[in-house]
């Protein structure tokens, strides 16, 4: 029999991947161009609503929408790095941001027409649902379904970062970008693929986290705090860095409900700003 | 010979014309007098445009001046509007003590966090003030029993201004506080950004290395800045407090951070005015569109920020200015 403090553990593990996965993205272009893209979220939201759509209207089963919820935002933010982001990279942080928040708001306003204001529920298959009982723990195999997803893609990532050449010239694009495109890497369009990938993990993740945490036209702000949080602890540019805060903040943010409900989301952001005034570049940051 | 010239005056001399005043600016505060006389049914409005533009000066202090970029702002503004509703509550309604009171709690709060603002800029510095916002908001919201939590702070009583004015329905002792707080502030920053140490915040905005390289104590400079600034949001949000006698949570939310930072750009930052534009022409276009679900009103809000950074990067006053530049520039080439 294992004490309930596991059961807190396991639940903070899923819900941290949930956060990995919609942070990374920004976590790899903020590294990469230095660029605040504050409408990170709202990409991960259109992940979320392309399966609803897909699973609700066409009945499609839940897993086969995850591509596509992948490759939606994918391309769309491949169109919008073209026409907005493109002219901002050597402006100001604050440029950046007005820009990101006007897209984000605009996204808000856009779901909300499409979708409505409430909460979409979202039918998941019959595997995944309920719970069962190991060591006397309740494990819900979704959240397992979870953990394996965030482990399978942290793997896929660091793999493809460590061993492809693709990998090898965003890791010199952060690393120096003026010395990359010297050498004659395109950091341009390492900088579109990087960021469409990005916002495709970020779309999954907006997919996954319904079942979790719930779909409404909000999110692109909800959650976009606690990517924040993730990317600015975690420190720009580095997969494991985002899949350590990560971690830290889901385990941090369900243990404090848990134990002391009545100070809600209070601990997470006192372990940020910890985090941050020992660290100012974050745990793995270089900078 | 115009080559030499005197180094102690030449910039004593920059300052000097810069403080004197343009005919423009007296119509402009000649018109805030408007309202009484041609809008008498809009004084309540005009009295939050008043405590808001208040707010977007203290915002623009830091980040047009400064260049400190920051989404906590509320921080102050809601921590002076609950201290200020607090005070009235448990001590006395008289509304100066109130004012210096809640003015004096932010300032405080702005103190502290400055240490801590100086050191970081970037994505830290977002951070930063965005999570100390949402730090206040939760503790604002977990300390029900002295703030009312998510039902607001209610029961504030005021007592009549000066012993004779009353806050009443129409608001016309609201718009004539909140609008001489807002000239007396207006009067006191516009003397201190066109001095020596207006200058040196300048040049933190413009080089934050350099600054320090040339003698310049930097941080110092952001720390009094910071205060000051979070003083001003102070002085608005006690003056929200008690005009409308009730102060919500989202006095300290994000919303109204990210709010007063898009008033600020949208007319100008940096430009002392632009702060004061940005909010008219915001808060005037919010009312008139009230009847729109808030959701959509966002949609225009999201569309204008758009525009304003890829066509108009300074604000409405930056525009008018290069528009005039241009026509002056055409006519003198005839």
């Amino acid at each position: 029999m294992l004490p309930p403090v596991f059961g807190v553990l396991f639940d903070g593990l899923a819900y941290g991947m949930l956060l990995f996965l919609l942070s990374v993205g920004l976590s790899v272009t903020l590294g990469l161009m230095n660029f605040v893209n504050l409408a990170h979220c709202a990409f991960a939201m259109v992940g979320g609503y392309v399966t609803v759509l897909l699973v609700n209207h066409y009945g499609w089963p839940f897993l086969w929408t995850l591509p596509l919820a992948f490759l939606v935002p994918a391309i769309l933010s491949v169109g919008f790095e073209r026409v907005f982001y493109r002219r901002f990279y050597g402006k100001s942080d604050l440029d950046q941001v007005l820009l990101t928040i006007g897209i984000a708001f605009v996204s808000v306003a856009a779901a909300a027409w499409f979708f409505g204001t409430t909460q979409q529920p979202i039918q998941t298959p019959e595997v995944l649902r309920g719970s069962f009982h190991v060591l006397g723990l309740d494990i819900a195999p979704y959240r397992l379904f979870l953990i394996a997803v965030g482990g399978a893609i942290t793997l896929a990532l660091v793999g493809g970062l460590e061993y492809t050449r693709f990998g090898a010239q965003v890791r010199a694009a952060v690393d120096n970008q003026r010395m990359a495109s010297g050498l004659g890497i395109n950091v341009e369009r390492t900088f579109a693929i990087t960021f469409a990938v990005g916002s495709g993990l970020a779309g999954l993740g907006g997919a996954l986290a319904i079942e979790i945490v719930g779909l409404d036209p909000n999110f692109s702000f909800t959650y976009l705090i606690y990517v924040l949080i993730v990317v600015a602890v975690g420190g720009l540019g580095s997969i494991g860095g985002s899949l350590a805060a990560a971690v830290l903040i889901g385990v941090s943010d369900i243990a404090g409900k848990y134990y002391v409900p009545q100070l809600g989301a209070f601990l997470i952001y006192l372990v940020m700003l910890a985090i941050l005034m020992w660290r100012p570049s974050g745990l793995f940051g270089r900078r | 010979m115009a080559l030499v010239t005197d180094a102690g005056t030449e910039p004593v001399r920059y300052l000097k014309f810069k403080t004197r005043w343009h005919w423009a600016e007296t119509l402009f505060w000649l018109a805030t007098l408007l309202p009484f006389f041609l809008f008498p049914d809009y004084l309540q409005l005009a009295s939050q445009i008043a405590i808001t533009a208040l707010f977007a000066l203290s915002l623009d202090l830091i980040l047009g001046y400064a260049g400190i970029v920051s989404l906590g702002h509320a921080a102050f503004f809601g921590t002076a509007a609950y201290a200020a509703g607090i005070f009235s509550k448990m001590v006395w309604g008289e509304p100066f003590t109130g004012l210096i009171v809640g003015t004096a709690a932010a300032a405080l709060l702005g103190y502290a966090s400055s240490f801590i603002i100086a050191r970081f800029r970037h994505l830290a510095l977002i951070m930063i003030t965005l999570g100390m916002g949402l730090l206040l908001q939760q503790a604002a919201n977990s300390a029900g029993w002295l703030t009312g939590g998510s039902d607001g702070l209610q029961g504030i009583e005021i007592w009549p201004l000066l012993g004779h004015f009353e806050f009443d329905l129409w608001g016309y002792t609201a718009y004539a506080y909140s609008l001489i707080a807002l000239f007396i502030v207006f009067l006191g920053v516009r003397r201190l950004i066109n001095s020596p140490f207006g200058l040196a915040l300048r040049g933190i905005r413009e080089n934050a290395v350099r600054m320090p390289a040339i003698g310049a104590p930097s941080r110092k400079h952001i720390r009094s800045i910071y205060t000051l600034s979070a003083a001003i949001a102070g002085l608005a949000g006690a003056l929200l407090a008690q005009t409308t006698q009730t102060v919500a949570l989202d006095a300290l939310g994000f919303q109204r951070s990210a709010d007063v930072l898009i008033m600020v750009v949208l007319g100008g930052a940096g430009r002392l005015y632009g702060g004061l534009i940005g909010t008219i022409v915001y808060m005037i276009a919010h009312d008139q569109f009230s009847g729109i679900a808030p959701q959509y009103w966002y949609f225009w809000i999201g569309l204008l920020l758009i525009a304003v950074v890829m066509f108009l990067p300074n604000g409405i006053l930056g525009g008018l200015q290069a528009a005039t530049a241009w026509l002056q520039n055409r006519w003198s080439k005839r």
